[in-house]
């Protein structure tokens, strides 16, 4: 094919123009100052994907500030290259992160998932990792409801088309590959309407001494680029991610890449393969603003320069512009330093895999990122300024007031509203998803998805993880920083009640607008809530994401600040699921009973209300719940243990009982009055877990050494019924049919 | 004995057999890249799961092209042991080593999870050590995992006993409603008529070690050694 470079006449740079790249007229004046004259239209087009938000994190860096990133298991610091690494022990070390992919997916649900697991993926094994294990995290407009002539209304038939799309468009891509997805979460609610989240998670393994940095050095050294051929998808992405969507949005589908997961497994492996060689001085993904970000990053890590000729990049189509290969988001795609001698290595290895790859350009010693189409030069950008001098705005914050205390609790038919929530998407069994995952590939799923936890087992490293993702952004829009530590909290929770002791954080901030002042300060609550978190846990953040913009004409999203927290089991014995195992073991409450209702899946999903003062979450006594449980574990003592979220202890109690192998019963007195039973069910109090044991005496010992509250709530049984008394009231579930209600809500939904 | 890992470009489970077989099993065990010519010297050939070429044309329909794919038809027609899981099940069909075809699971969905699978024959190298109506707890995960033949064939395989394993419940009922894809006669694997060429949907690799939550899969593969008159570990 015949694939020269069509060098058109530039258009005139006018204030439109400028204008349309999202560049603000201080911006403008920067770049002139960087480059001591006007730019050119690539020019202009190169800053204007480098400096927006997606790229330079110019809203949210200051912000960024704020999380503890060092520790003494981090090898990698976040921000320092694609993905932070944490050491586990013995020489191995993970690579993990989270990564949006929200407006793509609203575009086109199928490719904008199906990318968001490809980037993710090729974040992880640049870093020299290989990707064991998936997680995402989703949040979607209602699938159920229907209109006052009972039909599905719109927007539901849109948010079911949606839900589908991503749903396939993960599994497309992640059981292509050949990356299990094992785990994750998925929230439903009006406030997503329009504005769907998808934020991906993975996780790599990977020896100490095998961590790829990526940075352009060795003045001289060749710089190759490797995997698919450049065409003019996904143009200028990484600028779309950084507006908000309106009803325009749609024709900005060009914007949205497609993805080749085939051709990123021949990539990962080729990779992989060439990274035992010694002939890598750096290697570096091209993701959000691709050959640009790939060439001027590595070239400003390096302190070096870096000249690529556009003439020898693969092309997919002909008569592309320098412009446009340049600003091109296709996928799989690298760009590697070799060190110089070593390029036979190179191109035996991708021969092999059967991949494009061509020697682009060279190391300089000027730094410069410097683009030349054969002899004339279209691009000269000093790179350091480019990539990490971007402005930095210190956005206006205006408080929202605080969430008025609830004056009324709602009461109403207690015995409908189990099934009511158990059949509510949000908390329904979500195996209608996680069916279509391979979540078993890499034999290493030693906990089904369904449970708190994730859990794997890296054979390479022999470590047993867990995994978890969680926000409650409910919570959050009541109070962004209460909502936050929330989610730091119930994923430090989840990971106990698997049995593993939190290492590290990864976080992904879905928010709206930031020039809206009250959008950014949910972002600066949000960003101190969780680093309160990470620093009461003792867990530093990796890296993750900043989203902005996630607004529809609707209005802005509640914020979103999801947490993605990796911890270590040290023995296959630790391993702990949230199900009741067998009839006769005694249920047992630790922590207390809690009476918080503010924010609660109850208010919203029975009564419609977004309101009250959200749970309190107390960090001391987390903590100390957390070591008790892991104590309890660790002394065989604990069949089964289940973090109380949203739902309340009702919901806790019932999803233990129906949704391991097998169902089991259980009778429960919580043998206190006074407290209103709709309270006592269903409030969501944090720092509380619901086990089950054979020893009960020995684990209220245990507790009460150490200070923890708990006690005994009742006992499985091999009844046909879950019965729960509270002030004096007993009612009655059949167990059979709340799992009915519970594993067919979202198939049925699907197939309505 | 020796084995073989037969790996194409888009070969996604090749790590896990190789893991298995050398780690769990400590059997002898090479990849062998799907560019090669000969599998001399080797006593069992596995052709893994995966999206050989991304499942582009037809699912294993590239693969069959591959250089490798002449040695592994001599390979089987000396006698030699050939086991094909999942994208390896579709690439013998597509290369006929097997007969019928696999076609999109009638959900059109991918569907992966734990299934029982009904021992029908265990006259064959790969289930010797299988008891005739054994339930094996074994996972699947496959889009195209519908077993189709024409009703001669179908008849054939009645005939012979070709059948090994059909989807069942785990009182071994086998029924519409056991039946995760399809399949025509529920059926999960099937032998050639000389019974040394075995294909499967469901992974028996991803049940060899009982910490995956089934080692059923390990009867297969105890099979196999036996066959080849090896003990293995595990």
């Amino acid at each position: 094919m015949n694939t020269a470079v069509y060098l058109p006449k530039d258009p005139e740079i006018t204030p439109e123009v400028i204008a349309a790249h999202g560049i603000t007229p201080e911006e403008y004046d920067r770049i002139v100052k960087i480059l001591k004259r006007e730019p050119n239209y690539t020019e202009l087009g190169i800053f204007s994907v480098m400096w927006s938000e997606h790229c330079s994190y110019k809203n949210s860096r200051p912000e960024l500030k704020k999380f503890p990133v060092t520790g003494p298991t981090v090898l990698v610091k976040a921000g320092e290259e694609n993905a932070g690494v944490i050491d586990i022990g013995d020489g191995w070390g993970i690579a993990f992160k989270m990564e949006s992919h929200n407006h793509p997916s609203a575009i086109e649900p199928f490719q904008g998932a199906a990318t968001g697991v490809g980037g993710i993926i090729r974040d992880i094994f640049t870093m020299g990792a290989r990707p064991v294990f998936g997680l995402n995290s989703l949040r979607f407009g209602p699938i159920s409801g229907t209109d006052e002539k009972g039909e599905t209304p719109a927007n539901v038939r849109h948010n079911r088309r949606l839900f589908r799309g991503v749903v396939e468009g993960i599994a497309h891509y992640g059981n292509c590959i050949g990356v299990p997805t094992i785990g994750g979460e998925v929230y439903f609610d009006e406030t997503y309407e329009g504005n769907p989240l998808v934020n991906v998670f993975c996780l790599g393994i990977l020896k100490h001494e095998q961590i790829a940095r990526g940075a352009a050095s060795g003045i001289g050294n060749p710089v190759f680029y490797v995997g698919a051929e450049t065409g003019r998808d996904g143009l200028a992405g990484a600028a779309f991610a950084s507006r908000e969507l309106t009803e325009e949005s749609k024709e900005d589908r060009p914007a949205v890449q497609v993805g080749d997961p085939f051709k990123e497994k021949l990539l990962l492996e080729a990779c992989l393969e060439l990274l035992t060689t010694d002939a890598v001085a750096g290697i570096q993904d091209m993701g959000a603003a691709g050959l640009t970000c790939s060439t001027c990053e590595t070239a400003s890590r390096g302190g070096t320069g870096v000249e690529i000729d556009l003439e020898k990049v693969p092309k997919r189509e002909p008569g592309m512009t320098p412009y446009e290969i340049l600003l091109s988001e296709s996928q799989e795609r690298m760009l590697i330093i070799v060190h110089k001698g070593k390029e036979d290595i190179v191109r035996a290895i991708f021969e092999k895999w059967d991949l494009p790859h061509a020697e682009v350009g060279v190391v300089k010693d000027d730094g410069l990122m410097r683009v030349k189409v054969g002899d004339v030069t279209v691009a000269e950008i000093p790179a350091r300024d480019l990539a990490d001098e971007a402005p930095v705005y210190h956005r206006e914050a205006a408080p929202q007031p605080a969430p008025a205390p609830l004056t009324l609790i709602p009461s109403g038919d207690l015995e409908a509203a189990l099934p009511t929530l158990l059949a509510d998407p949000t908390l329904a069994s979500k195996q209608w998803i996680y069916r279509q995952f391979d979540h078993m590939v890499r034999i290493g799923t030693t906990v089904l998805p369904g449970s708190d936890s994730a859990v794997f087992l890296v054979r390479e490293a022999d470590k047993i993880l867990a995994a978890t993702s969680d926000c409650n952004a409910t919570y959050c829009v009541l109070d962004p920083r209460e909502g936050a530590r929330a989610a730091i909290a119930e994923a430090a929770r989840n990971l106990a009640c698997s049995g593993a002791i939190p290492l590290a954080v990864t976080d992904n901030l879905n928010f709206g607008n930031p020039h809206k002042p009250e959008n950014f300060w949910q972002l600066r609550e949000a960003v101190e809530g969780l680093a309160e978190g990470c620093r009461a846990f003792e867990v530093p953040v990796t890296g993750g994401n900043v989203s902005l913009y996630n607004e529809s004409p609707a209005g802005a999203i509640d914020p979103t600040p999801t947490v993605g927290m990796v911890g270590l089991i040290e023995e296959q014995a630790h391993v702990t699921q949230s199900f009741f195992r067998r009839a006769g073991d005694a249920i047992l409450l630790l922590g207390e009973l809690g009476d918080e209702m503010g924010g609660s899946h109850y208010l919203k999903v029975l009564h419609g209300l977004k309101q009250g003062v959200p749970p309190k979450v107390d960090f001391k006594k987390e903590r100390a719940l957390h070591d008790t449980l892991r104590e309890l574990i660790r002394s065989g003592l604990v069949e089964s243990a289940h973090d109380c979220a949203e739902g309340g202890l009702a919901v806790t109690l019932a999803e233990s009982a129906i949704g391991g192998q097998e169902r089991i019963g259980a009778e429960i007195d919580f043998g206190i009055t006074g407290l209103a039973p709709e309270v006592l069910l269903f409030n969501e109090s944090q720092a509380r877990v619901v086990i089950s044991t054979r020893d009960a005496d020995a684990v209220l010992r245990l507790a009460a050494e150490r200070g923890t509250p708990a006690r005994v709530i009742g006992t499985t049984t091999s009844g046909e019924t879950l019965e729960i008394t509270a002030d004096g009231t007993t009612r009655k579930w059949k167990v059979a049919e709340l799992h009915r209600t519970w594993s067919c809500s979202i198939g049925n939904q699907m197939s309505a | 004995m020796k084995a073989a890992v037969l790996r194409f470009p888009g070969s996604n489970c090749d790590q896990d057999c190789y893991h298995v077989l050398s780690e769990h099993y400590r059997v002898p065990t090479d990849y062998v890249w799907h560019k090669e010519c000969s599998l001399s010297g080797y006593d069992l050939v596995v052709l893994p799961g995966g999206f050989s070429y991304g499942d582009y044309l037809r699912t294993g329909a590239i693969a069959r092209f591959s250089p490798i794919m002449k040695a592994v038809a001599d390979h089987a027609a000396a006698g030699g042991l050939l086991l094909g899981i999942c994208n390896g099940f579709q690439i013998l069909t597509e290369s006929r080593l097997l007969p019928g075809v696999l076609i999109r699971n009638r959900s059109l969905s991918f569907i992966c999870e734990h299934r029982w699978l009904r021992v029908e024959n265990n006259n064959s190298p790969f289930l010797s050590e299988a008891r005739n109506g054994q339930l094996l707890n074994i996972p699947i995960a496959h889009g195209e995992g519908n077993y189709m033949a024409s009703p001669e064939t179908l008849a054939e395989l009645e005939a012979n006993g070709q059948i090994l394993l059909r989807y069942s419940d785990a009182e071994g009922n086998v029924s519409d409603a056991t039946n995760p894809n399809g399949s025509t006669a529920n059926i999960a694997g099937i032998c050639n008529a000389k019974r040394n060429v075995f294909g499967l949907m469901p992974h028996p690799e991803r049940a060899a070690d009982p910490r995956l939550g089934s080692a059923d899969g390990s009867v297969i593969f105890q099979s196999i050694f036996k066959t080849l008159g090896v003990s293995a570990a595990a």
